[in-house]
């Protein structure tokens, strides 16, 4: 028969000045766990919700970036007449050749300059990112210098209010509205019509196609015509697999998160195990007044487990808690093969929550493993004589 | 003549401190009486609180028997010396041993959550016991919100609850102040002389010892009268 959990509950509360060390331990351990995971599920959040699965995307072969992708006019009008092209009820084909440029913008409050990436996008271009919505001012209107940028970017760079203006090299750019690509990779672009941005930079070329095929069956044949031809130099694959390979940045911060927190974990432990051996070694009377009473050696092991893992869990709720202070909370990388602001959200998601808790109580039940074996083992007449 | 409650004979216990041998009880033998108020006298160190550890079923003899209603206690194993203490013992320690986080309620109650009775009798039985020590009122209040007095009277009720044949106590005036001492020794003498239950408690206060039924008296581990 097991002690109340009362018993477990009110001893791990009462001698608060002793545990609140130990709690704030944990607290911090998986703080730090779930805030380097969210992270690192922000950056995946970024890209991963971009893309639509029906799209083909195409660059040059061997470019680690879209920006650094440079796709020849004439493959242009190579590609754009292939049967496999889905049509427009007007006829046209389905595709979106754009082209993205970096330039480099002051940020705001003087905090130094950034690498911006601009993609100068067709009207077929933005039909196929139906997740890229106008969230302040207009869109851009074709033959005129105007951007519409990232509400977040805009944030974080100076003159990308509506109706201010930024010059890059000759080119002058007036901000016209704000775009949000609901957690996608457009979170970190300015757009702009694609004639005018390769009129502005003067690229002869394109960077990208954008394509929406007839079917399924018909975009698998359009990747393997168009890898197959070595005419073309080019790479197509489907766009959400294109943007799932880009999210590579995420596991250096996953595996940080994992690394500090099993490191971290360990010092954990030891407090637990402090704490707890502490609380029963000034309870060793206590617990043998419980045995003679009659209750057994497992019920005393169950109420210490479960009084070291109800601290652990009140750290886990705390760190929870530090953690989602930072939800939603907007911050920006470098990106890896572009050197542009990726901007992303902290996303602390239940999940994450939930493995912190289950992290905390782990932490928790490990520590006061060896105390509780140690407090049960005493003969009843040990600890019944212990002052 | 009453029946005989608790039967010793040829009860030894030997402590091995370092290279010398303590004999803390040398062959006792003795009879107590069921519904008695036994007074276990004797100096510090001669053997008392083994005696009486032994009795209860916490502490084991190096050899000897110890019949407590016919069962030889020093033949049980653990678990069923733990059934054993809870069903047929009630103990009353020096320094009250009360669980600290639990109310005077909870931890009359603790005992019980050891049988299979439901929580509506469990609460009948805690109340009756907290009444006969006259805590009724402070059923709700923690050990440190009593005085010792109170505190002592509550690990009484603790003791009760159960119903148990066999009362034990180890100077349980010890760390009382005089008049509490005399309310405790009133309480553990009604129990005796109104409740029939048999209550074996050590002291070295023979004004202690005068609320007792008889006196016996151990020196270095040996029975003197
Ligand atoms: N765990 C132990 N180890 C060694 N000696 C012990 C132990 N417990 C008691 N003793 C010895 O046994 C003798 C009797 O102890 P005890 O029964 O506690 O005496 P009393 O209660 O009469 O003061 C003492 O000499 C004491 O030192
Ligand atoms: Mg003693």
């Amino acid at each position: 028969m097991a002690l109340p959990i009362r018993y477990s509950l009110r001893n791990a509360l009462v001698r608060w000045r002793s545990t609140i060390a130990t709690v704030l331990g944990i607290a911090l351990v998986v703080f730090v766990f779930v805030l380097l995971q969210s992270l690192a599920a922000g950056i995946e959040k970024s890209s991963g919700n971009t893309g639509d699965p029906r799209n083909i995307m195409i660059v040059r072969k061997g470019s680690t970036a879209e920006s650094a992708s440079m796709i020849g006019r004439q493959n242009f009008q190579d590609i754009r007449y292939f049967p496999e092209i889905a049509l427009t009820a007007k006829g046209e084909p389905i595709i979106s050749a754009d082209v993205l440029v970096l330039v480099n913008l002051p940020r705001r409050n003087h905090g130094g300059e950034a690498n911006v990436l601009l993609r100068g996008v067709t009207p077929r271009g933005m039909e196929l990112r139906p997740q890229v919505n106008l969230v302040a001012g207009r869109w851009f209107e074709p033959g005129k210098r105007e951007v519409v940028v990232s509400a977040k970017l805009a944030k974080r760079f100076a003159n990308f209010d509506v109706g201010q203006s930024f010059k890059s090299g000759n080119a002058t750019l007036t901000v016209v509205g704000w775009l949000e690509g609901g957690g996608s990779a457009f979170d970190s672009e300015c757009w702009l019509d694609a004639d005018e941005c390769r009129s502005l930079f003067e690229r002869d070329m394109y960077s990208s196609f954008l394509i929406h095929p007839v079917d399924e069956a018909a975009g698998e044949k359009l990747i393997a015509r168009i890898e197959g031809d070595r005419r073309f130099k080019l790479k197509a694959e489907k766009e959400v697999e294109y943007y799932r390979k880009q999210t590579m940045t995420a596991a250096p911060i996953k595996w940080l998160g994992n690394f500090l927190a099993v490191t971290m974990s360990i010092g954990a432990v030891f407090a637990a195990m402090n704490t707890m051996y502490a609380a029963v070694g000034s309870r060793t009377r206590e617990i043998g007044t419980l045995r003679v009473l009659g209750f057994r050696r497992r019920a005393v092991i169950v109420a210490l487990l479960l009084e070291g893992g109800f601290l652990a869990l009140l750290g886990g709720v705390l760190g929870c808690a530090f953690a989602f202070y930072w939800n939603g909370y907007t911050t920006a990388t470098m990106g890896m093969e572009t050197f542009s602001e990726i901007v992303f959200e902290f996303s602390v998601t239940p999940k994450l929550v939930l493995e912190g808790l289950i992290f905390a109580v782990t932490v928790g039940l490990i520590g006061t493993l060896l105390p509780a074996l140690r407090a049960a083992r005493l003969p009843v007449i040990a600890a019944l004589k212990s002052l | 003549m009453a029946e005989t409650i608790v039967k010793i004979r040829e009860l030894t216990k030997l402590y091995a401190q370092g290279e010398i041998q303590v004999t803390a009880l040398d062959r006792i033998a003795l009879d107590i009486a069921a519904g008695e108020f036994l007074a276990l006298m004797g100096p510090s160190g001669s053997g008392k609180s083994t005696l009486l550890h032994i009795i209860a079923g916490v502490d084991r003899p190096t050899s000897g028997e110890c019949l407590v209603q016919g069962v030889d206690v020093t033949k049980l194993n653990e678990s069923e010396l733990a059934d054993w203490r809870n069903q047929n013992v009630g103990f009353v320690f020096q320094t009250f041993n009360l669980i600290p986080v639990l109310t005077a309620f909870e931890n009359v109650e603790l005992p019980l959550l050891l049988t299979q009775l439901g929580r509506a009798q469990r609460r009948k039985q805690v109340e009756a016991a907290l009444d006969l020590v006259g805590l009724a009122d402070r059923m709700h209040h923690l050990p440190k919100q009593l005085s010792g007095g109170q505190e002592q009277r509550v690990a009484i009720a603790r003791a009760l609850v159960t119903d148990p044949k066999l009362v034990v106590a180890d100077e349980p005036t010890g760390n009382l102040d005089s008049h509490s001492a005399h309310e405790v020794l009133g309480i553990l003498q009604s129990l005796s002389q109104q409740a029939g239950k048999t209550v074996i408690m050590v002291t070295h206060d023979p004004k202690a010892a005068a609320f007792g039924s008889r006196s016996i008296h151990l020196e270095k581990g040996e029975l003197t009268r």
